[in-house]
């Protein structure tokens, strides 16, 4: 139990950096190396627990009378550990640079190191008492970092909107835990594990997992929230919120869906395959037409919870079919994309936080040409930008060829309504796939490249030494886990088969030991390290060779621009001019866009002037219609508080009638 | 064993280096066929291979705002199309890399190249960059997709995702009539189109300023960059020919086994097919005007439709269609 009680002594560790921090205001400077060393700690053990697959179980007498605290760490829990203590970590390093002047604020680091510890705290909790617990300090703890900064209107909204829909969630996981307790009332995991659900229980459960996890995972339609939360917290915080409480939400339906609910039925498939690529498509689409830095981040983040819900409906799809193998492959993809999505989104969100820091802007429009005025952050940002867009050879790619290949199998599910589903979601996958990369060029394009717009973008300078290594070594995660992806499946292979029933082939079965093999070697194999090697390779080929024989010499000079180049910088293509080949595509479609343009009368030299509406059915439909009943409903009820003695006497009176009449016919 | 590994080695090799050889003459034959069609003398066969000697020997002009991805670009971006052009089998299907990228890497390593040079469009900081780059990413929102489904549906055909073996089992069992297969081909040929920037989605020799896309994002190269470029460009529609005849025309295609003897045939019977489908390409050109840019969803989502239905042909029938 020693690892299980360093765990324990790393929790305590942020406890008392948070409590310390609360207590005096130079402690502020005190919390980021504890957390860094809490997170190393709590990494360790997990680590150490998912390569022995040893499980480390404790009980403490805290919490509830009698039953006390179950805490348990398996290999589940120890995976999601890793992907969370890597971004608590990659988040504190970055934030060692913070100025201790101007950045830290009470109000936000001693949250810090209590929502790391209440993420940790999710993943170990055994019973459902301890996970509903932990799960609530997390959703306080980040809705009080994205209320940090209370004087901006937006982030009042955001955080107001992100209360309700954790108190959303968190009921439903309620519902779902009590489903699954039963009337036993079990609420231990043990005990719940112990016996499978009545199929009528498990639809409810499963659909309390989904609207529980979904809403903190941002699925659509319980996404709304996020990208108005995630970007208005603190850039690091953004990074943990993004790359990793979404991970907490994913844990949270695996361990109902995959290991509390029992075996599954096929049809629990259908709700996340078909929500999640609903996800994938329109969070990207939201994304390429958003004109925040952050809050397009924040979108991505959507599509990439989306892409991770197909996986894991894909694998229950198949191990409900008995079709084990093709379940690890769709199991490994969803964990290597928890794992690969939690390393790029962290570092796109630092390099934001970078962005901010140094410009003051996170509108694209406002950016360009930081790649000259911050070179390391422009490199690490553009290795972030190829990997989310699952480009090869980096680590995205990976985890989105095994989601492929996990389609690609489909055709052997008996279901008639699956087999439709699947090519439709196959589609989907497909569509995201290109509008991500799509995505991620408008992005980098606006901020990194073409000339600065504005002077804050001009006079910009590049991030301190610890952010530069927090990006940098994300950066080489991306790009180590697009080389390793073959390993890395390989340790993740003991925890798969638990929970798929199979696993992908053996690493060294295929032909070199960097091969990911999907089904076996004659049938799929990708070999990031050797196309890599390849297209080095050719790449220096013709370096030296085009050097040799072409003339070498170079000159600088303005821009040709067919003849017309402009001086101005207004001139360039910005993100919004971008978008609108998409938006005319897509935009008409998804969200009814249209452009008027509105000219000034022959002979007025105004300016013409071209309006966009975009209308958001999402929030129509889920939010504001709801919203807009519940209000009419109160100012209905509002008359009831003004009603005479007289008239109260009598609603009194019929209510009496009323409940005694109840009781009489029900005895 | 080490001379059979030492012959595989050089197959390989030759297959890259055949691929970066013919590619300039296929474009040759495109621009000879469109000009005699239209009753021109037309440039040389050889066009394509001075044209790059020409930009090669020539200065290169940087603009004063482009930054080192500016540089880099081009030449990544031709690594990322020769790997990809020399992994889609041409003359044998059993090389001995061939297992090192399947379909969906081969369409993601294209995404790559893509994604670049739509980076390096927009570096400068030029409109015209910034408009072709927009395009481009538009074109292949919808071009990218279906490119997938087709490969996806060929490899549910073929019961594999390598290259290879899909080609090998089109070799094996002759092609029949099949709805979904014939849908792939449609698509398939009008992704290529789409991909290549050729008529009726761009027009390759169009300066043309509010019309080009793929001539826009390059418009700030010069020299030897432009060369790189134009080189990717011509080893990318050699690529999707070499694939069309790879899938849908296999014949002569040396199997896994095959010796020097099969080679041969394989080279002679590649070589024939990848120059007619270049000279197909000239005379569907002559015949059919450039589209405007909206209505380019139309055309390519044809494809993406057609693609789509094949693959639900496919998912429906078990898999069981080639």
């Amino acid at each position: 139990m020693p690892a299980l009680y360093a765990s324990g002594a790393a929790l305590a560790v942020l406890a008392g950096a948070a409590g310390l921090a609360i207590l005096t205001r130079g402690a502020l400077r005190l919390v980021y190396p504890l957390a860094i060393l809490a997170a190393l700690v709590l990494g360790a053990v997990d680590l150490h627990v998912l390569l022995t697959g040893v499980v480390l179980t404790d009980s403490l007498p805290i919490g509830l009378p009698t039953i006390g605290l179950r805490l348990r760490l398996d290999s589940l829990s120890a995976f999601f550990g890793v992907v969370i203590n890597g971004g608590v970590l990659a988040a504190s390093v970055y934030s060692l640079g913070l100025d201790h002047e101007k950045d830290l604020t009470p109000r936000v680091e001693p949250l810090f190191p209590l929502f790391a510890a209440a993420m940790n705290l999710v993943l170990l909790a055994d019973d459902a008492y301890g996970f509903l617990f932990s799960w609530e300090l997390m959703s306080l703890s980040s809705w009080a970092l994205v209320v940090a900064r209370h004087t901006d209107p937006e982030s009042r909204r955001a955080s107001h909107l992100y209360l309700v829909m954790a108190v959303i969630g968190t009921t439903a996981l309620l519902f779902a835990f009590g489903g699954l307790a039963g009337p036993a009332g079990g609420y231990s995991f043990d005990t719940i594990r112990a016996h499978a659900a009545q199929p009528a229980i498990a639809a409810l459960v499963l659909a309390a997992a989904l609207i529980g996890c979904g809403s903190k995972g941002g699925l659509i339609p319980l996404h709304a929230w996020l990208p108005l939360a995630h970007p208005a917290a603190p850039s690091h915080v953004s990074a943990l919120m993004s790359g990793v409480m979404t991970k907490v939400a994913i844990y949270g339906f695996v361990r109902i869906a995959f290991d509390l609910l029992g075996p599954p039925a096929w049809w629990w498939a259908l709700p996340p395959i078909v929500l999640g690529a609903i996800t994938a498509v329109l969070g990207l689409l939201y994304a390429v037409l958003d004109r925040d830095l952050k809050r397009v981040l924040a979108y991505s983040t959507i599509e990439n919870v989306g892409l991770i819900f197909v996986a894991l409906g894909l694998a229950l799809a198949f191990r409900a079919n008995g079709f084990a193998q093709a379940a690890a492959v769709a199991l490994t993809a969803a964990l290597l994309h928890v794992l690969n999505h939690s390393w790029f989104k962290s570092l796109l969100f630092l390099g934001a936080g970078a962005v901010l820091h140094a410009t003051g802007r996170r509108d694209l429009d406002g950016l360009g040409g930081l790649i000259r005025t911050m070179p390391r952050t422009a490199i690490f940002f553009l290795v972030g930008a190829l990997a989310i867009s699952a480009l090869p050879p980096l680590n995205g790619f990976v985890s989105e060829w095994l989601l492929f290949q996990s389609v690609l199998a489909g055709p052997m599910l008996p279901q008639a309504s699956l087999r439709f589903a699947v090519p439709a979601i196959g589609a989907m996958l497909a569509l995201a796939a290109a509008l991500a990369a799509a995505c991620f060029v408008r992005v980098y394009g606006t901020a990194f490249l073409g000339r600065p717009r504005t002077v804050e973008a001009a006079r910009a300078h590049d991030v301190p030494l610890a952010q530069q290594v927090a990006m940098g070594a994300l950066a080489l995660l991306c790009i180590l886990g697009g080389l390793l992806g073959a390993p890395l499946a390989s340790v993740l292979a003991p925890l798969v088969r638990t929970f798929s029933g199979g696993m992908l082939p053996a690493s060294g079965s295929g032909p070199t030991p960097f091969s990911l093999v999907a089904f076996d070697s004659a049938r799929s194999v990708y070999d990031a390290a050797v196309i890599a090697l390849f297209v080095a390779i050719a790449s220096l080929v013709t370096l030296v060779v085009v050097h040799r024989v072409s003339e070498r010499r170079t000159r600088r000079g303005p821009a040709w621009d067919c003849g017309f180049p402009d001086p101005s910088p207004v001139t360039q293509y910005t993100a919004s001019s971008f978008a609108q080949p998409l938006r005319r595509v897509y935009g008409t479609v998804a969200f009814s866009a249209r452009e008027t343009v509105t000219m000034p009368p022959p002979g007025d030299r105004g300016t013409a002037r071209l309006q966009v509406s975009l209308v958001d059915y999402l929030w129509r439909v889920f939010y504001a219609a709801p919203g807009g009943a519940v209000l009419r409903l109160a100012e209905r009820l509002n008359m009831l508080q003004f009603l005479t003695i007289r008239r109260y006497l009598v609603l009194m009176f019929a209510a009496l009638v009323i409940l005694l009449s109840i009781a009489a016919v029900t005895t | 064993m080490t001379r059979d590994l030492i012959v595989q080695f050089l197959a390989q090799g030759a297959q890259m280096f055949l691929v970066l050889l013919l590619a300039p003459l296929a474009v040759g034959v495109t621009r000879r066929v469109k000009a005699r069609l239209t009753r021109r003398q037309g440039a040389p066969l050889i066009q394509g291979y001075l044209d790059i000697a020409k930009l090669l020997r020539k200065e290169s002009v940087l603009a004063e705002s482009a930054s080192w991805l500016f540089r880099t670009a081009p030449y990544l971006i031709f690594a990322l199309t020769w790997v990809a052009a020399a992994l889609v089998p041409s003359f044998a299907s059993g090389l001995m890399f061939n297992w090192a990228a399947d379909v969906v890497a081969l369409v993601a390593l294209l995404g790559a190249a893509r994604a670049l040079l739509a980076l390096a469009g927009m570096d400068v900081g030029t409109s015209f960059g910034g408009i072709g780059s927009s395009r481009e990413m538009m074109i292949a929102t919808l071009a990218e997709p279906a490119m997938m489904l087709i490969v996806l549906t060929l490899a549910i055909a073929a019961g594999t995702t390598r290259l290879a073996g899909v080609a090998d089992h089109f070799i094996a069992e002759p092609l029949a009539v099949r709805v979904s297969l014939a849908l792939s081909l449609g698509a398939l040929v009008i992704v290529a189109l789409a991909e290549n920037a050729r008529i009726p989605v761009d027009n390759p020799v169009t300066h043309l300023e509010l019309t080009m896309v793929h001539e826009a994002m390059v418009l700030e190269y010069s020299g030897r960059h432009l060369a790189l470029i134009e080189a990717a460009s011509m080893l990318k529609l050699t690529l999707y020919l070499s694939l069309l005849i790879c899938l849908f025309a296999p014949f002569g295609m040396a199997p896994a086994s095959a010796g020097l003897v099969g080679w041969t045939v394989g080279l002679v019977a590649w070589t024939a097919k990848l120059l007619l489908g270049a000279a197909l390409l000239g005379v569907w050109e002559v015949s059919i005007a450039k589209m405007r840019v909206f209505r380019l969803p139309d055309f390519v989502g044809v494809a993406f439709v057609f693609a789509f239905i094949a693959i639900l042909l496919a998912y429906l029938s078990g898999g069981d269609i080639g």
